[in-house]
């Protein structure tokens, strides 16, 4: 077990490593999260009284946007020059690739939506009217939801034509349970109204659910040819 | 097996003729909803027979993941087996049974959870091998063509009654909704994909959105809750000979998709068998 | 990094019957062939015929669609501690150096430490300290690192496909030299190449493919495809 753990997170370390070297897609990355935010609040009035309401929708919204950008990249390196198969012919297990890539994506996602909040707070003046501690956990488990299924998902569309198009399609579907859950989480702590423990809770099953069923199937789709 | 089916189809229509009579003229009107709420027998079949294809289509995908390896197939029989056993007693058990929504009897319940393992065997005996991965591909698309015509129903019915064409909360229809989009997303996988293992990557793909399913159907469950949302379709008891009547469709409307399925399997199989043999000429003629 | 010593009479590698269909396409058709430990085979033949797919059937990279894979004794996704495959595509990264590159993958086999990696690198005429990274290597140099590569694990078995294409004569002779000695240490090696002179001198035994079939086998290399008569050994009759 501590073997699987030592290659992830020598793979983790690898693929940061790259990512800072040429920071070309991080900086991309980062200026479309900005324009994101900002074609939003010229979409929905910031001011209105009732933008507390839809806010947790357009923060997921967006952030589900920037997510599925970075996860169409995440097996982009190994693809070229054919490095899976260096990867698939090795004894090294295939989780480890796997947790490696969504830990990495999970960080990087997390990035993004660090940079984007303050954005959002200022763009929409958000004031939080219920326990703000209780937006880590739904971020947290929100992003570590869209994370954990899109690597796998990209890993599968990776034997597909019009790659980048298949993501999306086969993500969306599966996350709605999950999307519902930030969604109304976020709103709910924001608004006050509600509590968010069950959307909690509700995230966490999804997590681990997930979770579960990625890290038993990977090998599957990452020896498929 | 080819006489048959002339046979069955001529039953069938005559079947769905005589559903439909009973559905349209012989069923008594409705108190509130007036002859509008007659699209329920369209509807409601439509919907049970989309939900069996699907759940068809799950067994499958299992049984075809699960045949790549002796250790995970046995595995896999065993927890088939522990449900029909724990589904047969629980229901029974006093303490479960409290805990039973109102007006379900614990031996339907108990029949209904038996019929997985019952599923999952009778599947597996009958369509070894690569007719797995068929009987996977044409329940899926004959599910999503009757799911499609629940989501086009529904809001047809909605809006006359209810005054409105969709609630975001009603979970029965945001449920099929979800459904309908993985299984259209399967379909997409399937047409997309060049992998030479493109039907065990559909059968992961199956396996998760069944996982998606009962957490679909409890985030908007809890939803609802906190916001309360129109109920769409009614909830509650129903008129017994409505109920016989809308009984009498579904039945129609299984055969009719039974009679569709088997067209569609024996055409896939045989699509399948030509591409073989076209396989099987290029590895024994003249190279390419 | 591997344990028994192969005795040198018993088939290492062996297919029977091997077909691997794309679709309507037959790549193989039919491969049926036995190879003895300790020896560096040619695999020729014309484009199409099959070459690469044998290669990556034998590495487990391509799944069969028919036929057994036998490598010592086990499928090969069981031996891969003893297989080292090289393609026409580096598997490297381009965006580290060789070093880099070497020290990452050491760590798919469990190695640690970096004498191995520089031995390997030193190994295949390369410098270890060179900080360049692999994208700006010249093609023969970008060879010889994805050749480090392959044999970082010391396998009992090489997979190389087309390791001299586009690769300048000096820096071939020298990854010849260095196939020869693995070679010599007890090594099987598989050559995918279309440059067989190169080979002439070094290779035991030379294999012609041909539409998804081998259709000769011999130890003396001619430039057609030999017939019956041609010296060595009896090419294996073809299947009807």
């Amino acid at each position: 077990m501590s073997s699987l753990w030592r290659l992830t997170l020598a793979t983790l370390a690898k693929d940061i490593r790259l990512e800072w070297r040429s920071k070309d897609a991080l900086n991309a990355m980062l200026f479309f999260s900005l324009l994101v935010v900002v074609i939003f609040s010229f979409s929905f009035d910031p001011l209105a009284e009732e933008s507390r309401h839809i806010v947790g929708g357009l923060v997921w919204v967006a952030f589900l946007f920037a997510a599925v950008v970075a996860l169409n990249q995440t097996w982009a390196r190994e693809l070229r020059n054919q490095v899976l198969d260096a990867y698939r012919v090795s004894p090294a297990p295939a989780n480890a690739l796997f947790l490696a890539k969504v830990l990495g994506n999970f960080i990087f996602v997390s990035l993004l939506e660090a940079l984007m909040t303050p954005l959002f707070v200022v763009f929409y003046n958000l004031h939080v009217l219920g326990p703000a501690w209780q937006l880590i956990p739904v971020g947290l488990l929100g992003t570590w939801a869209l994370v954990v299924n899109g690597t796998f998902f990209a890993a599968m569309s990776v034997r597909t034509r019009s790659r980048e198009l298949m993501l999306p399609l086969l993500l969306f579907p599966i996350s709605i349970p999950a999307v519902l859950g930030m969604v109304a989480g976020t709103t709910a702590i924001l608004t006050g109204n509600n509590p968010a423990h069950f959307y909690i809770v509700l995230l966490l099953t999804y997590d681990v659910v997930f979770t579960t069923a990625c890290l038993a199937l990977f090998e599957t789709v990452l020896q498929a040819e | 097996m080819k006489r048959a089916f002339p046979i069955l189809a001529v039953l069938t229509a005559c079947l769905l003729i005589y559903a439909g009579y009973q559905a349209l003229i012989v069923a008594p009107t409705d108190a509130l909803q007036g002859d509008v709420y007659r699209i329920i027998y369209y509807h409601v079949p439509s919907a049970w027979t989309a939900f069996l294809l699907f759940f068809i289509n799950f067994i499958a995908s299992v049984q075809y993941l699960v045949r790549a390896k002796p250790s995970t197939k046995r595995a896999a029989n065993w927890i088939a087996l522990a449900i029909g056993i724990v589904g047969l007693v629980a229901p029974f058990i006093p303490v479960v049974a409290q805990q039973l929504p109102a007006g379900m009897r614990p031996s339907a319940i108990a029949t209904t959870i038996v019929l997985i393992p019952a599923f999952y065997f009778a599947i597996g005996k009958w369509f070894p091998g690569q007719a797995l991965d068929v009987l996977a591909v044409t329940s899926a698309e004959v599910g999503v063509v009757f799911c499609t015509v629940v989501l086009v129903t529904g809001p047809i019915w909605a809006r006359p009654v209810w005054g409105i064409w969709w609630a975001p909360g009603d979970i029965r229809l945001t449920s099929t909704l979800v459904l309908w989009l993985i299984y259209v997303s399967y379909l997409m996988l399937r047409r997309f994909s060049h992998s030479a293992q493109t039907h065990m990557l559909a059968a992961a793909l199956a396996v998760f959105g069944a996982l998606d399913v009962p957490l679909v159907y409890f985030s908007i469950w809890f939803f609802r809750t906190q916001h309360p949302q129109p109920v769409i379709g009614g909830g509650g008891s129903i008129d017994p000979r409505m109920l016989q009547v809308l009984l009498l469709n579904w039945l129609a409307f299984l055969c009719f998709a039974f009679l569709v399925c088997w067209s569609r399997y024996r055409l896939e199989r045989l699509h399948r068998e030509v591409e073989e043999a076209q396989a099987l000429e290029s590895l024994n003629g003249v190279p390419q | 990094m591997t344990g028994l010593p192969i005795p040198s009479r018993l088939p290492i590698v062996s297919v029977s019957n091997l077909i691997k269909q794309f679709g309507r396409f037959a790549a193989l058709r039919g491969v049926t062939a036995e190879f003895t430990a300790g020896k560096l085979y040619a695999i020729l033949g014309d484009n199409g015929a099959g070459k690469t797919t044998l290669l990556r059937t034998l590495a487990g990279l391509a799944h069969p669609t028919r036929g057994q894979v036998s490598i010592l004794g086990a499928s090969p996704r069981a031996a891969c501690r003893d297989i080292g495959y090289m393609a026409h595509p580096s598997l490297l990264y381009d965006e580290m150096s060789g070093m880099e590159n070497l020290r990452y993958f050491a760590r798919l086999y469990g190695i640690s430490g970096d004498e191995r990696c520089q031995a390997v690198i030193r190994a295949v005429g390369l410098d270890p300290a060179l900080a360049r990274p692999v994208g700006q290597y010249s093609q023969g140099m970008r060879q010889r690192m994805s050749l480090a590569r392959a044999i970082l694990h010391d396998p009992q078995i090489l997979l190389l496909d087309e390791p001299f294409s586009n690769v300048d004569v000096h820096s071939a002779g020298e990854m010849v030299d260095l196939l020869k000695r693995v070679r010599d240490s007890g090594k099987t090696v598989f050559v995918v190449t279309h440059q067989a002179s190169l080979l002439t001198a070094t290779a035991d035994e030379f294999i012609w493919m041909q539409a998804g079939k081998i259709v000769a086998r011999s130890t003396h290399f001619s430039p057609a495809h030999p017939s019956a008569e041609s010296s060595g050994q009896q090419p294996p009759p073809e299947a009807p």
